[in-house]
C-alpha cells in the first residue's frame, strides 16, 4: 500500500506541475522556452525559501522529475556549497548539482546527432 | 471603409480557434505523471541496489534524459509530445529532447557550427537564468551568513 | 503590351499564354484529396539528398524539368526564370537553377511568390522582354520549420490556427498568345500590416492583403465577383478563409460561393492533421499548376481569380516584437 501511494503522489503532482504548464502554453501566448525558464526559476525560489523541500519528500520524484525539481537541486547544491565555501560557493554551487543533468544532456545529444538520422515527421 | 487593427485583432480572435482544453490538460496530467512515474521506479530501483538518495536522484535523471535522448533519435518523441504537450515539456525529457533535437537537427551544418553550437537553442535560457537565479540565491544566503 | 490600368493592375492586352505547368510534391500532399493530379510524388522527402535545402531545391528542378518536358520545351527555349523559394536569400531556388544557364530573377514574396512570379513572367512575355518566361516556386516542411520554427524533432505542440508548409513545388511557363489559360490581367500587392504579431497565425496576417489586392483588381478591371468561377486564394487557411469572407460581407459582397483556398485543398484538414491548413510557396504552386491550370485547360473553369497570399516575417523581426505585415498578387487567369 506504502508503494503504491508513493506512486500515487508521484503521478498526482508530477502531473499537476504538467498541467499548470499545459494551461501556461494555452491560455497564454508563452512560449515553451519561457515556461521552462519560468519552472526553473520557480524551483530555485521555491527550493530557496524551502518549500520545496517538504514536497520532494511528499511526491519523490513527482516534484524532481519536472523542471521545478531541476530549480531545486540548484537551489539546494548553491546552500550547501555556500556553506562550506561562502562566497564561492554562489557561483560553483549551482553547476555542481546540475551537472549530472546537463552533462548528460550534451552526451546523449551528441552521441544521438551522431548516430541517428534526421527526422522528417512525414507519417 | 477602413478597419482599425483593433477592429480587426477583434475579427481574428473571432475565427481563431481555441485550443481544445478538455483533451490537452488531462493529456498533459497523465503523460506528465506517467513519466514521473516512472522516475519514481528508477529511483526505487537504484536505492533498492545501494545508492545513496542523492546519488539515485541524479542517476534517475542521467537515465531519463538518457531515454529522452534516445526517443528523439528514433523520432518518437516528438510524436508522444503532439499529445503530451506541457506533459513532455514539464518534465527532464523535455528539457533533453530541446538540447537533442536541435543536435541532430542542425547536424548538417557541421559537428562544431551546427551540433554543438545550436545545441542550447532552446535549452539555453533554461541553464542562463537558472543558474543566474541560483547565483543570487547563493549571495543573499551568504549576506544572511555573515550578518549572523 | 503591357498597360497600367492605375493603383497596381497591369492588363495583358496580348493574353499570353500558360504553354506548359508541372507540379511535384512530398509525401503527405501526394496522400492529400489532389493527389492523382500532381505530376511527380515522392515518397521519400529527402529526395535522397543530405539536406532539407538541396531537398527543396530538387524538388523545384524536377517541377521545372518536368515543365519543360511536357511542353517541349529545351532549356535554352527559356529567356528568364523567375523563381522563389521560402529560405533565407532564395538559396532553394539559386541551388536548384545553379545547373541551368536561363537568365535568372530571385524573388521573395512568401507564401504569394507563384501569382509574383507567374504575374512578372506575364507581363515580361506580353510586353516583348521574353518569349518564353518560366515561373517556380517551393518549399519544404523541414527546411522552413528548421529555419522559421524549431528543430523537426522537437516535440512540440501545434496551435490551432497554426499552418503546415507544403513540401511541394510548381513550375509555370508563359509563352505568347496560344491555347488557353490566359494571363489576362495582374494587380500587384501592396504591404498591408494590420497588426497580427502571432507567427502561429499566419491567415490573420494575411487575410485583409488578400481582400485589398482582390478588392483592387476588381475595381481597377471594372469587373464584378461574378466575372469568376473562382476566387482562388494561396495559403490563408481556415482562419484566414474564414476572415477574408468576413471582410467581403462587411462590404456586402458575398465571395463564400466563389471562394477557395489553396491551404484547403491541398490537405484533408480532418484527416491530416495540418491544423488550419496548408502554408509555404509550394503550397499555392502545386495547386495552381497540378490542378487548377489543368482545369482551366479543360474549360472546367472559366475565369480564376488567382490571389496568391504571403506573410513578410521572418524570425528576427518577429522576435523584436515587431507585427507581421502580409502581401497578396493577383493573377487573372482565363480559359478565353
Amino acid at each position: 500500500m506504502e508503494t503504491f501511494m508513493e506512486y500515487f503522489w508521484a503521478f498526482v503532482i508530477g502531473g499537476g506541475f504538467c498541467l499548470i504548464g499545459q494551461l501556461l502554453i494555452d491560455l497564454t501566448k508563452l512560449t515553451p522556452a519561457r515556461i521552462l525558464v519560468t519552472y526553473v526559476m520557480a524551483g530555485v525560489v521555491l527550493g530557496g525559501c524551502g518549500v520545496y523541500e517538504p514536497l520532494v519528500d511528499f511526491a519523490g520524484a513527482g516534484a524532481t522529475v519536472p523542471l521545478t525539481g531541476f530549480g531545486y537541486t540548484l537551489a539546494k547544491g548553491v546552500k550547501q556549497a555556500v556553506q562550506e565555501d561562502g562566497l564561492l560557493g554562489a557561483f560553483t554551487g549551482g553547476f555542481t548539482a546540475g551537472a549530472a543533468g546537463l552533462t548528460a544532456a550534451v552526451v546523449f545529444g551528441l552521441i544521438v546527432a551522431r548516430c541517428f538520422k534526421r527526422g522528417d515527421k512525414m507519417s | 471603409m477602413k478597419m482599425t487593427n483593433n477592429e480587426y485583432d477583434k475579427l481574428t480572435k473571432k475565427y481563431s480557434p481555441n485550443t481544445k482544453m478538455y483533451l490537452t490538460l488531462p493529456k498533459a496530467f497523465v503523460i506528465g505523471g506517467l513519466i514521473c512515474c516512472l522516475g519514481q521506479a528508477l529511483f526505487n530501483l537504484y536505492t533498492y541496489l545501494g545508492m545513496t538518495e542523492l546519488h539515485a536522484r541524479s542517476v534517475t535523471s542521467i537515465t531519463l534524459v538518457f531515454l529522452s535522448a534516445l526517443l528523439t533519435g528514433l523520432k518518437l518523441y516528438d510524436k508522444i509530445a503532439k499529445h503530451g504537450g506541457a506533459g513532455t515539456l514539464v518534465p527532464i525529457t523535455g528539457f533533453a529532447n530541446s538540447v537533442v533535437a536541435p543536435a541532430l537537427e542542425f547536424k548538417t551544418e557541421g559537428f562544431i557550427l551546427g551540433t554543438a553550437a545550436k545545441m542550447f537553442i532552446i535549452a539555453g535560457p533554461v541553464i542562463v537564468y537558472g543558474i543566474l537565479t541560483s547565483v543570487v540565491y547563493g549571495i543573499i544566503l551568504y549576506i544572511f551568513q555573515i550578518m549572523q | 503590351m503591357a498597360n497600367i490600368i492605375k493603383d497596381g493592375t497591369i492588363n495583358l492586352q496580348s493574353a499570353p499564354t500558360i504553354s506548359s505547368y508541372a507540379s511535384a510534391v512530398g509525401k503527405k500532399e501526394g496522400e492529400g484529396p489532389l493527389a492523382e493530379y500532381f505530376d511527380y510524388i515522392s515518397e521519400d522527402v529527402t529526395l535522397g539528398e543530405s539536406s532539407w535545402e538541396k531537398s527543396e531545391s530538387k524538388l523545384q528542378q524536377y517541377a521545372f524539368t518536368n515543365a519543360l518536358s511536357k511542353g517541349n520545351f529545351s532549356e535554352s527555349d527559356m529567356d528568364f526564370m523567375f523563381a522563389g523559394d521560402l529560405l533565407n536569400q532564395c538559396v532553394a531556388s539559386a541551388y536548384g537553377a545553379r545547373d541551368t544557364s536561363i537568365p535568372f530573377f530571385g524573388l521573395f514574396g512568401a507564401c504569394s511568390t507563384m501569382a509574383e512570379s507567374l504575374g512578372l513572367a506575364s507581363v515580361f512575355v506580353d510586353s516583348g522582354a521574353a518569349i518564353n518566361a518560366a515561373a517556380v516556386t517551393s518549399s519544404h516542411f523541414c527546411s522552413a520549420e528548421r529555419q522559421f520554427r524549431l528543430p523537426v524533432n522537437y516535440g512540440g505542440q501545434r496551435t490551432p490556427t497554426a499552418q503546415w508548409t507544403a513540401t511541394a513545388a510548381g513550375c509555370a511557363i508563359v509563352s505568347p498568345h496560344g491555347a488557353p489559360p490566359y494571363v489576362k490581367a495582374v494587380t500587384v500587392g501592396k504591404i498591408k500590416d494590420m497588426g497580427v504579431t502571432d507567427a502561429n497565425n499566419m491567415g490573420a496576417a494575411m487575410a485583409e492583403a488578400a481582400h485589398d489586392t482582390i478588392s483592387r483588381h476588381l475595381a481597377n478591371m471594372g469587373q464584378s465577383i461574378e466575372a469568376f468561377d473562382l476566387i482562388l486564394t494561396g495559403d490563408l487557411g481556415k482562419v484566414g478563409s474564414d476572415i477574408l469572407i468576413e471582410l467581403f460581407r462587411k462590404e456586402n459582397v458575398d465571395i463564400s460561393e466563389k471562394h477557395n483556398d489553396c491551404g484547403l485543398m491541398l490537405y484533408d484538414l480532418k484527416k491530416q492533421d495540418v491544423h488550419a491548413g496548408g502554408s509555404g510557396c509550394g503550397c499555392s504552386a502545386s495547386v495552381l499548376c497540378g490542378y487548377i491550370l489543368p482545369q482551366i485547360a479543360k474549360g472546367n473553369l472559366k475565369n480564376v481569380l488567382f490571389a496568391a497570399t504571403g506573410a513578410l516575417m521572418s524570425p528576427t523581426i518577429v522576435q523584436q516584437g515587431e507585427s507581421i505585415p502580409g502581401i497578396s498578387h493577383a493573377v487573372h487567369i482565363s480559359a478565353f
